[in-house]
C-alpha cells in the first residue's frame, strides 16, 4: 500500500490506499461518476464556493466558536498533576444543531446546480435527517429521509422536527432497522429514481465521490480550528479529539491537520457495552476489512463476511462501517483510534452539562473521557481541542431512560 | 472446451427456443428444502440456474429476496453452503449451468481466488456480484480466468453507449440485461423499449443477453422471451417457495418455462 501523502488523496478511482471505491450496482455507476464530475466542476468554480459561503456565516452561522473549557481542565486537573487547557470545538451551536449541516449545505448546492428536485437521505440519530430536511426547506426541494424503525422510536423529536420541516420520514424495518438499513433503503431508492434524485449521504463513507466530498464540506471545522487555536494559543493544539460513526465530523477537524504531525488525532468509536462483549460500534478496534454500502473499508462481520449488528446507545454511531479515509489514516497510523463504553458517555454527558452548562449530544460525549485522558496525559502546558459534533438535547429521552427517570409529559403536575 | 453456458444457449438457438432463467436463494428457508428446488429445477424447464447467495444488506434487492436472505441465514447459510449446494446439484445434473448471484462481501472475506477454486470445484459456470461493477472486479476477473469462470455482468438503462463497452469487456458466458431501475420484484417498466435495448447489448458483447427484474408472469416472459435470448424470473419464484413450498414453486417454474420456450 502506497503511504502517499493524504492530502492528495483518494486517488482517481476513489482510492485511500487499499480503502474507498465505487462498490455499486451497475445502475448506479453512472449516477456517480455524474457526481463526481459535477462536484469537480463545483468545487472549482469560485461562484460555487462563493455561495457556500454566504449560506455557511448567514445561514447555518459559522465560524462556530472555539471555546476554552475551563471548568472541565479543573475537573481534569484534580487528582493529577494539572492537565492540559481543553478547548470545545462548538459545532453542536450550529444551526440545526450538529456539524451534519455543513454537509448538507454543500451537497444541495450542487443538488441544485445538477437541476436534481428530489433529496434523500439516511439518519441515524436524526441529525443528518434533520440537516438535510432544513436546507431541502430552503431551497423548496422535495425531500425524504429513511431512518431505522429502532431509531424512530429513540429519536422521537428529530423525527417531529424533520416532519415540521416537512420533510416525509420513511421508516426502515428491515435488517437491525437501524443506520445501515436506511442506508440500503435510500440506496435502493436511489437506484429506483435516479433521474430526479439526489442522494444527500451525511457522512463520509459510500462509494466515491461521497467520502471525499463529504470530507471537503466537513473540512471547515478544521480549518476554523486551526485559525482560532493560533490566535488564541499562538500555536497548534497537542491533540484533537473526535467521536467516530461513520467518522464525517472527525474527518472535518482532522484533516486541515494531517500535514502537522505534531497534531496527534483521536477517534473515539462506540464500544457499546465493552468491545469484549461483542455489543459495539467499533469497526476499526473490533472489525475488519470488507465491502459494504459502496466502500472497502473496516468492517463489523462475521467469518462468513456476514455484517454483524452494531450497538451503541448513541443512534448516531450505531454503525457497523467507517469511512475509508478512517481505515487508511488507522492502517498509516496517522490518527489513533480508542473507543468509550454507553456508560462512560453517559457519564460523560452529565458532566458536561453540570461543569460546563452545556448538553453534547451522545455521540459527542463518546469523545470526552479520551480528552481528559490526554489533558491529563498532556500536563498543563498542553493544548487539547474536542469536536463537540451535536448537542445533546435531541438525547434527554434516552438519557433519562438510560438513569431510570421519567419525563414522559405531566410527571411534573 | 465447450461451456456449459456456450452449450446451453446453442442447444436452445438450434431449437429457436429462448433460455429461461430462474433464480432462487441459496438456503430458503433451509439448505434440505433449497435443495429439492433445486434439484427440480432441470426437468421443470429451467435452462440456467440463478443460485442466491444470502447476505445481510442485499442493497440491490426488493423485500421479497431480502426476507428469503435472512430466513436462509437463520437456518445458517452461508457463502460455503451455496458452494456445496451447488456440488450436491451436479452429483446428479452435469448439463445445467448453475451461477451464483450475490454481494461481494462475502466473496471478499473468502478470497477471490479461494472463491474461485472453490466456485469451480464445486461444478459453478459463473457468478453475478452485483455490487462488483468492471472498476472493482480486476482481481476476481482474473481469478475467474485462471479457473474458466464466466463473470456475468449486468447491464442496466442507466448504462450509456459510452459506457456499454466497458461493461461488456471481459465478461462472458451471457450479459444480464436490468430491464429498469430499481431493485427486484418491482414493477416492471413501459414494455416495447427492450427490444432496442437488448439488440444494442448483444452487438456490443457479442453474447446471448438474458432480460431480468421486474418479470413475473408467464406472460410478461413470452413478450420478454420474444425480444431476448432469455428471460429470468426470480422474485415471483422465491415468493411462491416461500408461500407454496417447493410444489408451489415448481408449478410457477413450469408454467413460465413453457412461456418462455413458446
Amino acid at each position: 500500500m502506497g503511504k502517499q501523502d493524504n492530502i492528495t488523496l483518494p486517488d482517481e478511482n476513489g482510492r485511500f490506499g487499499d480503502f474507498g471505491g465505487r462498490y455499486v450496482a451497475e445502475t448506479l455507476m453512472p449516477p456517480i461518476l455524474e457526481l463526481e464530475k459535477a462536484y469537480e466542476d463545483a468545487k472549482a468554480d469560485p461562484s460555487f464556493q462563493q455561495e457556500l459561503k454566504f449560506f455557511l456565516d448567514d445561514y447555518v452561522g459559522r465560524p462556530s466558536p472555539l471555546y476554552f473549557a475551563e471548568r472541565l481542565t479543573e475537573h481534569a486537573s484534580m487528582d493529577n498533576d494539572g492537565a492540559a487547557k481543553i478547548y470545545f470545538k462548538r459545532e453542536e451551536l450550529n444551526h440545526t444543531g450538529a456539524h451534519k449541516v455543513n454537509n448538507c449545505m454543500g451537497q444541495i448546492l450542487l443538488a441544485r446546480r445538477m437541476g436534481k428536485t428530489r433529496i434523500i437521505a439516511e439518519t441515524g440519530a436524526g441529525q443528518h435527517g434533520v440537516a438535510t430536511a432544513t436546507v431541502a426547506a430552503r431551497f423548496g426541494l422535495k425531500c425524504i429521509v429513511y431512518m431505522g424503525a429502532v431509531d424512530i422510536v429513540r429519536q422521537k423529536p428529530n423525527v417531529f422536527r424533520m416532519r415540521l420541516l416537512g420533510a416525509e420520514v420513511r421508516s426502515v424495518e428491515s435488517g437491525t432497522a437501524t443506520l445501515k438499513d436506511a442506508m440500503n433503503e435510500a440506496l435502493r431508492d436511489w437506484v429506483t429514481n435516479v433521474g430526479d434524485t439526489f442522494y444527500c449521504i451525511g457522512t463520509v463513507a459510500g462509494p466515491h465521490p461521497y467520502p471525499a466530498m463529504v470530507r471537503d464540506f466537513q473540512t471547515i471545522i478544521g480549518h476554523e480550528t486551526k485559525a482560532q487555536i493560533l490566535e488564541k494559543e499562538g500555536r497548534l493544539p497537542d491533540a484533537i479529539v473526535a467521536c467516530i460513526g461513520g467518522g464525517s465530523n472527525a474527518m472535518g477537524i482532522f484533516h486541515p491537520f494531517i500535514e502537522d504531525k505534531d497534531v496527534r488525532l483521536i477517534g473515539v468509536e462506540a464500544a457499546g457495552h465493552g468491545i469484549p462483549s461483542g455489543l459495539h460500534a467499533a469497526s476499526l478496534t473490533g472489525g475488519k476489512p470488507g465491502v459494504l454500502h459502496g466502500n472497502r473499508t473496516y468492517l463489523l462481520q462475521d467469518e462468513h463476511g456476514q455484517i454483524n449488528d452494531a450497538h451503541s446507545i448513541s443512534a448516531g454511531l450505531d454503525y457497523p462501517g467507517i469511512g475509508p479515509e478512517h481505515s487508511y489514516l488507522y492502517d498509516i497510523g496517522r490518527a489513533e483510534y480508542v473507543s468509550a463504553t454507553d456508560d462512560e458517555a453517559l457519564e460523560a454527558f452529565q458532566l458536561c452539562a453540570k461543569l460546563e452548562g452545556i448538553l453534547p449530544a451522545l455521540e459527542s460525549s463518546h469523545a470526552i473521557p479520551e480528552t481528559i485522558r490526554v489533558a491529563q496525559e498532556l500536563g498543563p502546558d498542553g493544548i487539547v481541542v474536542i469536536n463537540i459534533s451535536g448537542r445533546g438535547d435531541k438525547d434527554i429521552f434516552t438519557i433519562a431512560e438510560a438513569l431510570d427517570e421519567d419525563i414522559s409529559a405531566g410527571t411534573e403536575g | 472446451m465447450t461451456t456449459r453456458i456456450d452449450a446451453t444457449f446453442s442447444r436452445l438457438k438450434a431449437e429457436d427456443k429462448a433460455a429461461f432463467v430462474a433464480y432462487m436463494m441459496g438456503g430458503d428457508p433451509d439448505r434440505a428444502t433449497s435443495m429439492q428446488l433445486l434439484s427440480a429445477m432441470p426437468e421443470a424447464g429451467v435452462d440456467i440456474i440463478e443460485l442466491g447467495i444470502p447476505f445481510t444488506d442485499p442493497m440491490a434487492d426488493g423485500p421479497v429476496i431480502e426476507d428469503a436472505g435472512i430466513r436462509a441465514r437463520k437456518s445458517g447459510t452461508t457463502l460455503s453452503t451455496v458452494l456445496e449446494m451447488a456440488a450436491e446439484f451436479r452429483q446428479s445434473n452435469s448439463a445445467t449451468p448453475v451461477i451464483v448471484m450475490g454481494y461481494c462481501n462475502p466473496v471478499h472475506q473468502m478470497g477471490y481466488e479461494a472463491f474461485a477454486a472453490s466456485a469451480k470445484a464445486s461444478g459453478i459456470d459463473g457468478a453475478i456480484i452485483v455490487d462488483l461493477p468492471p472498476e472493482e472486479d480486476t482481481e476476481l476477473r482474473a481469478a475467474f480466468e485462471t479457473h474458466g469462470l464466466a463473470l456475468i455482468r449486468l447491464a442496466t438503462p442507466t448504462t450509456d453507449e459510452d459506457r456499454l463497452p466497458k461493461v461488456v469487456q471481459g465478461t462472458n458466458g451471457f450479459v444480464y440485461y436490468v430491464s429498469m431501475t430499481g431493485v427486484t420484484g418491482a414493477a416492471l417498466s413501459k414494455p416495447g423499449a427492450i427490444k432496442d435495448q437488448v439488440a444494442k447489448v448483444r452487438k456490443a458483447s457479442g453474447l446471448p443477453v438474458v432480460v431480468g427484474f421486474g418479470v413475473k408472469t408467464p406472460e410478461r416472459a413470452k413478450e420478454i422471451a420474444a425480444d431476448a435470448d432469455g428471460v429470468v424470473v426470480g422474485t415471483a419464484i422465491v415468493k411462491a417457495m416461500h408461500e407454496n413450498s417447493v410444489g408451489g414453486a415448481l408449478d410457477l417454474i413450469r408454467s413460465l418455462a413453457e412461456a418462455a420456450h413458446s
